[in-house]
């Protein structure tokens, strides 16, 4: 691999995205409107909001950011630049590596403009730095990023880029303890909930962001969301291929 | 005669179906090697071969010398898809400036492919254009630029003037004479028999065979007659009588 082609894709994947202004404000307006919904929504019950508050400023970039990843891979593949790109010079690792870069950059803006409005006037409270949780959330959304490099390798359409967030993020969501604790699940659903990785960014999340101590545990899921986030980029790597049928 | 490719026994399924059943040919250097044969006849999986970017059942392609898809033919193979491979959402100096990064190659080669393909010439007014606000024409033109970019001494182009008006056409063919003449060996594919007129030797393929290898001279002077597209048919139809 080469960093010279690396950051050629990363400063092209981030050109392609100023060109596209309703994007960027989608991105970065999107889930502040959301938790200010969150914080009213919960007028009367403000414990809720600082219990679910936290969590979910984390999780959102993951969600952005897999959608957004899936649709930009998929238009790679697409449009053949993909397969111009294979037939150049181009380590696998040079385009997983230059679209990491370029939303990753992406997430820190996203994740820094949340904190700032939910930690400022929503009042949101952490009982940690505000830096642990937004380095949790850019974490998380590389998550997100390498999921759907992945998974776009298995959409043929955007139609299909697009129903593969409800396919694999919301499961992931509805069983990550954030809306039930999840040993108060059906058995089987606790079981499912061990191998889905959103479980230890929440776990994550909810320890730094409670006055518990930052243990192994903590270490564990941290480590555990690394080393999926590796993986998948791994496995997206497998599914770009020089030669195709 | 120089060869630049040399495609021996090669053998492509796509999806079950035999493609290119056996096909053996070769590409002289530093001429243009026209392409023809109806759609569907293995046009496209040919050159994708050549490429290095197509899966293969079996047999050889060489290129320069090196298994066709070797890492040190990625700079000197240049290639353009049927559909132009530029970002749509990026404008044309945008993208040959991405390309020229990932090709370690300078401005001074984005302005002379830019010159090449004959987008300068409107003083940057479309060079400075989104490629999906621009013309079917433009965008070819765009996508046959970042081809150009790292000077490759081959070029693969497929069916480069579909959809072209007859000016641009000729423009078109103006250029690919030139870069032969400067020593680059090209292969362009096309299904419209008039532009066979155009090449220093032809391969008609069809169904994934080579029906000849021949120049227009030749093809003329063997068939009888002077319409290359007339020639076309009759060789088919002389190869179904003995076949």
């Amino acid at each position: 691999m080469s960093w010279r082609v690396t950051w050629a894709i990363a400063m092209r994947v981030l050109s392609q995205l100023r060109r596209d202004p309703r994007t960027i404000a989608l991105l970065l307006v999107v889930p502040c409107v959301l938790m200010v919904i969150l914080r009213y929504a919960f007028d009367g019950q403000p414990e809720t909001f600082q219990r679910i508050g936290p969590p979910l400023l984390g999780l959102l970039p993951f969600i952005t950011m897999f959608l957004v990843t899936s649709i930009a891979m998929l238009r790679e593949r697409t449009s053949g630049t993909l397969e111009r790109l294979m037939s150049m010079p181009v380590a696998k690792l040079d385009l997983l590596l230059g679209y990491g870069l370029a939303f990753g950059a992406v997430a820190v803006v996203q994740t820094v403009l949340l904190a700032i409005v939910s930690l400022g006037p929503l009042e949101l409270e952490t009982d940690r730095s505000a830096v642990l949780l937004v380095a949790l959330a850019v974490l998380n959304a590389l998550l997100g990023m390498a999921l759907g490099l992945f998974i776009s390798a298995f959409a043929r359409s955007e139609f299909q880029a697009v129903q593969f967030m409800p396919a694999v993020v919301l499961p992931q969501l509805l069983l990550c303890g954030l809306f039930v604790a999840r040993d108060e699940m059906a058995g089987w659903l606790d079981a499912i909930s061990y191998a889905l990785p959103l479980t230890y960014a929440y776990d994550a999340l909810s320890l730094a962001t409670s006055a518990a101590s930052l243990g192994g545990d903590f270490v564990l899921d941290v480590l555990i969301v690394a080393l999926v986030t590796v993986g998948a980029l791994g496995l997206g790597a497998l599914t770009l291929r020089r030669r195709t049928a | 005669m120089d060869t630049a490719v040399e495609v021996r026994d090669l053998r492509v399924l796509r999806g079950g179906t035999v493609v290119l059943p056996g096909l053996s040919l070769t590409v002289p250097a530093g001429k243009i090697t026209g392409l023809l044969g109806p759609s569907g006849s293995g046009k496209s999986t040919l050159m994708r071969a050549i490429v290095g970017v197509q899966r293969v059942a079996g047999g050889e392609v060489t290129v320069m010398g090196r298994p066709a898809g070797s890492a040190d033919l990625r700079r000197r193979v240049g290639y353009v898809t049927q559909s132009p491979s530029v970002y749509t959402d990026l404008t044309v100096r945008e993208n040959l400036r991405h390309f020229a990064r990932v090709l370690a190659v300078g401005q001074e080669d984005v302005d002379r492919a830019i010159a090449t393909v004959g987008l300068g010439a409107y003083a940057d007014r479309v060079v400075d254009r989104v490629v999906g606000r621009m013309s079917g024409g433009e965008r070819n033109r765009a996508s046959l630029a970042v081809a150009l970019l790292a000077r490759p001494p081959l070029l693969v182009l497929d069916e480069p003037t579909v959809g072209l008006d007859p000016v641009l056409r000729r423009n078109l063919w103006d250029t690919f004479h030139g870069l032969a003449a400067d020593g680059a060996t090209l292969l362009v594919s096309s299904h419209v028999m008039d532009e066979a007129a155009e090449c220093d030797l032809l391969l008609l393929m069809r169904d994934g065979r080579l029906v000849a290898q021949e120049t227009p001279d030749g093809l003329r002077e063997r068939t009888g007659t002077d319409d290359l597209g007339e020639a076309f048919l009759r060789l088919i139809e002389r190869e179904e009588v003995t076949a």
